[in-house]
């Protein structure tokens, strides 16, 4: 899933201070999981603009909720038209994604990311997540016993660990295991050092050019297709 | 024919002598010069590290020309921190074009260790894969197989961690430097030379030159400290200890004693082919060293 951590909330304040109607939009799916942008983060920003404002004696901005169950999918998108109708500015606690679809579904309404979107990864224990994939567009798993040095290597070097490593941390976060030490570990514990000893050439940037498009292939054959 | 000095003296039997000079951290380069000028004729290669620490300074190309222009035997140290495959490749042609003939072929630190750490980091190669792009560029082409009017030749050669706590990857690593055309090797820094002992047991298989890095260190803070902050350094509880032992002030000249010890016991003991000696911005004190190592008049 999509990790996302809330913005800091003076960062939050000052976005919104040129609009006066606000309406503060939650997601239902990654961002209700990470605990950075669901409905409980929804209401838990509402609460805390509100008292700010009150605190402040300002009266400028109103404020609305509401959560959707995807921020990137214009079908759910297309629930917004009653919420949007009186607003002045969508502050998104979706992802990245989020924010751009509603740009893109709303050429006139401003958007504003509630969120800074962190990574791709999973729950490691309860309010902790960790980065696991970085999209890299040629996923090479097979060969580094299911870790990837893309993501977890802070270099991202695909022959092995540089010297830095010390105690099976990396040399530049000594609480992140060296990634390296790991797939070597974990190599060896499938019997399959030899996929380590192999020489792996340069990375094919162009696997990811940016943005990208995946077309699916059965919509590609049921439409004909255009070469 | 030797690509470089530094190669044939590689090819010689004769116990061999590098150190480093780092590059300003501006761009006055008088006292740079002045430690070439004090080492160039007592040691047998200078290497120009490249944004030692990840902290920019003068860039190592510039420092290997100054060494050129004095004179002097350069090793061009090269991280793939900074720069994608064309930079690396374009700098390589311009180093060879100016008579940089020795390469030191590096990952390079990350970014977090150093003084701009907001940058971005590149690692577009890894170091086997640097090494591996010398070769193919030395055959004629870039690394697209593109011809180069005018193929560059070098000795080049990578470093290796004989003291690293997990040192079975690190040895698979080795193997591919050396699969991948190194011909010289540069140790991190060695405070146990029980490590360079065994660690020769095994490396004395491939027909590679290994230097053993002596870090001379000039308190036990230092020591202290780069065992928290420095990748790849580790000093021995020893050590510390024996620096710890000495009184206020004194503690560059018991570093420069340990060093010099170390020197004394690889070459009497013959544990390997030569030392490259780091002094960590205290260069002035690298000819005391050689003299007191007796590896004074080795050179050129």
């Amino acid at each position: 899933m999509i990790v996302a951590e809330q913005k800091p909330f003076e960062e939050i304040r000052r976005m919104i201070a040129p609009y006066g109607r606000v309406l503060i939009l939650g997601c239902g799916t990654c961002m209700t999981v990470c605990d950075a942008g669901g409905e409980r983060e929804v209401l838990f920003v509402h609460n805390a603009l509100r008292l700010a404002q009150a605190k402040s004696g300002d009266g400028t901005h109103t404020f609305s909720e509401y959560t959707l169950k995807r921020q990137c999918d214009p079908e759910f998108l297309d629930l917004l038209v009653d919420e949007i109708a009186d607003v002045d500015v969508i502050l998104s606690l979706g992802c990245g994604i989020g924010v751009q679809a509603i740009a893109e579904q709303f050429p006139e309404l401003p958007v504003l990311p509630g969120v800074n979107t962190s990574f791709m990864g999973m729950t490691k224990e309860s309010g902790v997540w960790d980065e696991r994939c970085a999209a890299c567009g040629d996923c090479r798993l097979e060969e580094t016993a299911g870790i990837c040095p893309i993501t977890r290597c802070t270099k991202g070097i695909l022959n092995g660990p540089c010297a830095g490593t010390k105690n099976g941390k990396c040399e530049a976060n000594k609480d992140m295991d060296c990634a390296w030490v790991l797939i070597y570990k974990r190599l060896e514990r499938l019997g399959q050092l030899e996929k380590i000893r192999r020489y792996y050439p340069p990375r094919n940037f162009r696997a990811i050019p940016r943005p990208k498009r995946i077309i699916s292939k059965a919509g590609f054959d049921e439409g004909g297709g255009d070469g | 024919m030797a690509n470089s000095l530094f190669e044939e003296k590689l090819y010689s039997n004769d116990f061999l002598v590098t150190t480093e000079v780092g590059p300003p951290k501006g761009a006055d380069v008088s006292e740079t010069i002045h430690h070439i000028d004090l080492l160039k004729d007592k040691v047998d290669a200078i290497n120009i590290t490249d944004h030692q620490s990840s902290v920019m300074r003068f860039p190592s190309l510039g420092g290997c020309l100054l060494v050129k222009e004095r004179g002097g035997e350069p090793i061009f140290q090269v991280t793939c921190r900074d720069r994608n495959r064309l930079a690396l490749q374009a700098d390589f042609l311009l180093a060879y074009s100016r008579g940089i003939n020795n390469v030191l072929c590096l990952t390079g630190d990350s970014i977090d260790v150093g003084d701009h750490k907001e940058a971005k980091p590149v690692f577009d190669l890894d170091s086997v894969q640097l090494l591996k792009m010398i070769r193919t560029m030395e055959s004629g082409t870039d690394i697209e197989g593109n011809e180069l009017k005018g193929a560059p030749k070098f000795c080049v050669g990578a470093s290796v961690h004989p003291e690293a706590d997990f040192i079975e990857p690190q040895l698979v690593k080795f193997e591919k430097k050396v699969a991948a055309g190194a011909q010289f090797f540069q140790t991190q820094g060695i405070f146990d030379l029980e490590n360079l002992r065994r660690f020769m047991q095994y490396a004395s298989q491939f027909n590679v030159k290994i230097l053993a890095g002596i870090i001379v260190l000039a308190s036990a803070g230092m020591a202290r400290y780069m065992n928290k902050s420095v990748p790849g350094i580790i000093v021995s509880q020893a050590i510390i200890d024996e620096l710890a032992g000495v009184e206020k002030g004194k503690g560059l000249q018991k570093g420069i004693e340990i060093a010099v010890r170390s020197i004394k016991t690889i070459r009497e003991e013959n544990l390997c082919h030569g030392v490259h000696i780091m002094a960590v911005g205290n260069e002035g004190i690298v000819p005391e060293i050689l003299e007191a190592a007796e590896l004074v008049g080795m050179s050129p």
